[in-house]
C-alpha cells in the first residue's frame, strides 16, 4: 500500500534520513520506533509532503507520492496525526472536525465520519462547542486521532500519540488506535514508548540516525537481544 | 464645556471606526501569512485614489465608489502577492519578518512615488452635495458621512467575522493562523489560503480608503501613518479578535480625540505611540485578546 524506497531527506544542508526503505500493507499495524532524533517525525514529514525527499521514490497504491504536494496526499487517502496533537486551539471540537474534513470527497460525507467520530470518541461529542483549548493533554489527543479520521483515510499515522500523556490515558489511547485499525484502517505509529508499540503492531521497523537498522513483526523484535538491551532495559 | 467634549469624542469614535477597519485588514494578512505588510497604508491611500478617481471621471456617487475601489485593489493585492510576496511566505520564521520588513519598507517607497508622479502632491477629498450634511442631536453634530462610513465599516467587519466563522474557507483561514503545518495535514492548500487572505486584506484597505477619501482627505504621503496606526490599533485589539480589533480603533480614536481636547492637537499622535507601548509591557496580548496556553 505505501512503500518508500531508498528516501533521503535533508533539512537544509543537513542530511537527516538515509536511504529509508520500508513498507506498509493493507490493513497492518506497523510501528516505527527508534530514539529521540532518529528521523521517526522527519519520516513522516516526508509521508505527508511536509518535507520534500532529495532522493529516493515513494508509492501509495499506485500513486507516486514524492512530487506530489502536501495538501494533495490527505485527499488520496492518507491523514496524521501530529505530534501533541496540535489541535486548533482557537476553535471549538467540532470546527477542528469539520476543518479535518476539508477536501472534497471528505466533505461530501463529513456527517457519516462524524457519527463515526463520536462513536470512538464519546467524550468529543459532549464537549462537541467547547474550545478545543480547554481539552485536556487526553482530549486533544483524541480529537487529533477524530480529525485525522475525518478525511476518511486509508492509511493513518501517528506521531508520538503517548506523548506527554498519563499512563493509564496511554493504555486507552492505544486501545482505540487498535480498535481503528480493526475497523480497517491501516496504521503507521511512531512511538518512543517501544514496549507498548511492538506489543500492538503487527510488523515494526527500527530507525537509528537516520536510517532503518531493524525490521520483523513486533513480537520478532521485541525478543531480539539489541532490542531489549537498546531500548527495554 | 460638557459640549464640545462630547462632540470631540465623538468624532473621536467616528474617525477610530477606520483605524478599527484598516487595522483588520493588516491583522488578517499577518495572523495568516506572518507577514506583517508595512505597505498596508500605501494600499489604502490607492483604494482612496481609486474611489476619488471613480468618482470624479465617472460621476458616481462616492459610497458606491467602494465598488470599483476594491476591485481594483484586490486586483493590485492579487499582483503583489504573486508577484513579491508568494517567495517571502515560504522563507523559514527567522528572516521571514525582517525580509518582509524589507520588502514591505521598498514597496511602501514605491507606491507612494507611483502616486506622487500620477496624481502629484495635492491634498484631495471628496466632496457631494450632502457632504455638509449633519445630523444635530443635543447640540452634537453627526456628519451624515462619517455616521454612514461607520455602519459600513461595522457592517464589512461584521460580513467578515461571519466569514471566517462560518464558512469552509473562512475556517480554513483560521486553521492556517493558528498552525500552517497542522493545516496542510487536513488538506488545505495554505498558498490559496495566503493568497487570499492577502487580497482580502488589500481590499479592506480599499474600503478604508474609499472612506477616507470620503469623510477626510488623502494625500500619497498618508500611508506611513496609516500603517502606524493600523499596528497600533492591532497591537491594542490583540491579534486574532475582530471585533477587539474594532475597539480597540475606537479607544485609539477616542484617546487621540481626547489628548487633542485637554491637551493639544499636537500630542494627538505621541498619545497613540505611548497607548502602544503601554499595552505591549502590561497586556501584550492586546486588550481584547484572550492569554493563550
Amino acid at each position: 500500500m505505501l512503500k518508500l524506497d531508498q528516501i533521503d531527506a535533508y533539512y537544509g544542508d543537513l542530511q537527516a534520513l538515509w536511504g529509508i526503505s520500508l513498507e506498509v500493507r493493507e490493513g497492518e499495524f506497523v510501528a516505527l520506533v527508534g530514539p529521540n532524533g532518529a528521523g521517526k517525525t522527519t519520516t513522516l514529514k516526508v509521508i505527508t509532503g511536509l518535507l520534500k525527499p532529495k532522493g529516493g521514490n515513494m508509492q501509495f497504491g499506485d500513486r507516486r507520492l514524492d512530487t506530489e504536494r502536501a495538501h494533495r496526499i490527505v485527499e488520496s487517502g492518507i491523514s496524521m496525526v501530529p505530534e501533541g496533537g496540535s489541535v486548533f486551539t482557537a476553535m471549538s471540537v467540532l470546527e477542528n472536525l469539520e476543518v479535518g474534513a476539508f477536501t472534497g470527497k471528505a466533505r461530501s460525507s463529513k456527517d457519516d465520519s462524524l457519527k463515526r467520530v463520536f462513536q470512538i470518541f464519546p467524550r468529543l461529542e459532549e464537549r462537541k462547542r467547547q474550545r478545543a483549548g480547554t481539552l485536556s493533554g487526553g482530549e486533544r489527543q483524541m480529537l487529533a486521532i477524530g480529525r485525522a479520521l475525518m478525511s476518511k483515510p486509508k492509511l493513518l499515522l501517528l506521531d508520538e500519540p503517548s506523548f506527554g500523556l498519563a499512563p493509564i490515558l496511554v493504555q486507552n489511547v492505544f486501545e482505540m488506535i487498535a480498535e481503528i485499525n480493526r475497523q480497517g484502517v491501516t496504521v503507521l505509529l511512531i512511538e518512543q514508548n517501544i514496549r507498548v508499540a511492538l506489543e500492538l503492531a503487527t510488523s515494526a521497523y527500527i530507525i537509528e540516525n537516520g536510517r532503518i537498522v531493524g525490521h520483523g513483526t513486533g513480537d520478532d523484535l521485541l525478543s531480539f537481544e539489541f532490542v531489549r538491551s537498546a531500548y527495554l532495559a | 464645556m460638557l459640549e464640545p467634549l462630547v462632540q470631540n469624542l465623538v468624532f473621536g469614535v467616528l474617525v477610530g471606526a477606520l483605524y478599527g477597519l484598516a487595522a483588520v485588514g493588516l491583522s488578517l494578512v499577518f495572523g495568516v501569512t506572518k507577514i506583517l505588510n508595512v505597505a498596508h497604508g500605501e494600499l489604502l491611500m490607492f483604494g482612496g485614489y481609486a474611489s476619488f478617481w471613480a468618482v470624479t471621471l465617472l460621476g458616481i456617487d462616492p459610497f458606491l465608489s467602494l465598488v470599483p475601489a476594491v476591485m481594483f485593489l484586490a486586483v493590485i493585492g492579487y499582483i503583489l502577492y504573486k508577484l513579491i510576496f508568494s517567495r517571502l511566505v515560504k522563507l523559514d520564521e527567522s528572516v521571514k519578518i525582517q525580509n518582509t520588513l524589507l520588502v514591505g519598507f521598498g514597496l511602501s517607497l514605491i507606491l507612494q512615488n507611483i502616486a506622487l508622479r500620477l496624481w502629484s502632491a495635492d491634498t484631495r477629498g471628496i466632496t457631494t452635495f450632502y457632504s455638509g450634511y449633519a445630523v444635530t442631536s443635543f447640540g452634537i453634530r453627526f456628519p451624515v458621512v462619517r455616521v454612514a462610513s461607520l455602519v459600513i465599516a461595522l457592517v464589512t467587519l461584521l460580513a467578515l467575522e461571519l466569514f471566517l466563522r462560518r464558512t469552509y474557507t473562512g475556517k480554513a483561514l483560521r486553521a492556517t493562523v493558528e498552525n500552517w503545518e497542522a493545516a496542510t495535514l487536513m488538506g488545505i492548500d495554505i498558498q490559496k489560503v495566503y493568497l487570499l487572505a492577502f487580497v482580502m486584506g488589500a481590499s479592506l484597505a480599499a474600503i478604508a480608503g474609499t472612506l477616507v477619501s470620503v469623510g477626510y482627505s488623502i494625500d500619497p504621503m498618508m500611508g506611513l501613518n496609516w500603517t502606524l496606526t493600523s499596528l497600533i490599533v492591532m497591537v491594542l485589539g490583540g491579534l486574532g479578535s475582530i471585533i477587539g480589533t474594532f475597539v480597540g480603533g475606537i479607544v485609539l480614536g477616542v484617546t487621540q480625540s481626547a489628548t487633542g481636547f485637554f491637551l493639544s492637537q499636537s500630542y494627538r499622535e505621541v498619545v497613540g505611540l505611548v497607548l502602544f507601548l503601554l499595552v505591549l509591557v502590561f497586556r501584550p496580548q492586546g486588550l481584547f485578546g484572550a492569554k493563550e496556553r
